[in-house]
């Protein structure tokens, strides 16, 4: 394991990215970051631009209007950063499945500009933040 | 040549560059973990701020398309550079007070306007929106609160009688009187402000301008950014200790320990102050610091020359 992909692990900074959201899972991941679940402890730190994040909280279906931003913040994100599809709409799009402004999943826009990027998936509509703890934790542990 | 070496080892490894960051690191984590308990949280772990540094450093560095490469690239070592030397200085003269030359404490408020100079060129550089907005606010909170921290620096000047050398005006502790200790508040907001710290991270603030002046930063660049932070963490507190506290003494050990102590203290009214305030506007910052502080610091000006000029020490 090389030095870089260590301290990936001690210090994952996360920015959150709404493409489309019910808002449901964003108040989940805001839940996340409170004094109750203090994920600070795993040196976990929401950050204020792509640029400074190592990992995308992504929820919501994307829509067609998200997706171009959504491609746009994936490429100002610097690598290695993993990319997290939280709630069951960002994984498979979830119940606006057959919505007109979709052209989701999450994963399938992010693969189109990049084949190798590293997504991990959170299912749940919304996932507990327990949960978001841990699938962070496995997608960490396998990286 | 052993004296260029030794001056070599002055800035890069003792008083200077791996001390200081050892330290500012150190500092920037009993930040964290007192903000923490002040949130009832547990709080990250002791060597949080040495991974996020190492982790940035591995990180690929992405510039922007319009940004003005040579001083996006040149702004953060420029900061870095003046915090370095600014910190080699004052260790130096703590350690050797007879290593001193007259007028440096003029040297030193230079050097602790430059580091916000090379933040406010760097974000300028960056070709951002959010950024040019972090840059006009950053500007604005210099030109505040400049003013009041020469003044605060004026009243410890006439309090120590004239005295223009660190190692000299260290030999006393002016805020042990009326005018000192307006002072000693004013510019504890003003370091407040030079750090970036809550009620003044105007500049750099998250939830509105996403970051602001760093907003570009990223990988090794953004690293060295928060290298210079926590390097300003150790020098700013420690400037206010030999200016106001009247330093570390003669004695090692003794000396050592008041030193130590004036330091936490001092680190510990910045977290205290950092945790129980909301952010201000740019407008109220610049109203606070000319208005308010700049009354208070008129009003310690007058008292410090009554003071010196019926030899009333408490003045």
């Amino acid at each position: 394991m090389s030095w870089k992909i260590w301290s990936l692990k001690k210090s994952p900074w996360v920015f959150h990215v709404n493409t489309g959201a019910c808002n449901n899972c964003d108040i989940e991941i805001v839940n996340l970051l409170t004094p109750k679940f203090d994920v600070e402890r795993f040196g976990i730190k929401l950050v204020g631009s792509p640029r400074h994040a190592d990992a995308l909280l992504v929820t919501g279906g994307v829509t067609a209007q998200a997706a171009p931003r959504l491609r746009e913040i994936y490429r100002q994100t610097p690598k290695p950063c993993v990319v997290f599809c939280i709630g069951a709409c960002a994984c498979d799009t979830g119940i606006f499945r057959s919505g007109y402004h979709i052209v989701g999943p999450v994963d399938k826009i992010i693969k189109e500009i990049d084949p190798n990027a590293i997504i991990a998936y959170v299912p749940g509509c919304p996932p507990k933040p327990e949960a978001m703890i841990s699938g962070i934790v496995k997608a960490l542990s396998v990286l | 040549m052993t004296e260029v070496l030794q001056r070599l080892f002055w800035i890069t490894v003792f008083p200077g560059f791996l001390f200081t960051v050892g330290l500012g690191l150190f500092a920037s984590w009993i930040v964290r973990k007192v903000s923490a308990r002040v949130q009832w949280r547990v709080g990250p772990p002791l060597l949080q701020p040495l991974y996020d540094v190492i982790k940035l450093m591995g990180k690929e560095t992405l510039i922007p398309e319009k940004a003005q490469r040579a001083v996006f690239f040149a702004a953060p070592l420029v900061g870095l550079a003046a915090v370095l030397l600014l910190s080699t200085m004052l260790w130096r003269i703590t350690i050797d007070p007879k290593t001193l030359f007259v007028g440096d404490i003029i040297v030193a408020i230079y050097l602790m306007v430059l580091p916000s100079l090379a933040l406010i060129f760097g974000s300028s550089a960056s070709a951002s929106p959010h950024a040019s907005i972090g840059t006009s606010r950053e500007m604005k909170l210099v030109m505040g609160y400049e003013l009041p921290l020469v003044l605060a620096l004026t009243v410890v000047i006439i309090k120590t009688g004239g005295q223009l050398s660190l190692a000299e005006i260290a030999q006393q502790a002016p805020v042990l009187s009326i005018s000192g200790m307006l002072a000693f508040l004013v510019s504890l907001l003003c370091m407040q402000a030079k750090l970036g710290f809550v009620p003044f991270d105007i500049a750099e603030a998250e939830t509105e301008v996403a970051s602001g002046t760093l907003i570009e930063y990223s990988g090794a660049l953004l690293a060295i950014w928060k290298i210079m932070q926590a390097m300003m963490l150790v020098a700013l507190p420690l400037f206010l200790v030999m200016v106001f506290l009247g330093g570390f003494g003669t004695s090692l050990w003794k000396g050592l320990l008041a030193g130590a102590g004036k330091y936490v203290l001092i680190l510990v009214l910045l977290i205290l102050i950092k945790n129980t305030n909301p952010r201000v506007r740019i407008d109220q910052a610049m109203k606070f610091f000319w208005v308010y502080c700049g009354i208070a610091l008129g009003v310690a000006v007058i008292l410090a020359i009554i003071g010196s000029y019926y030899n009333v020490n408490w003045l």
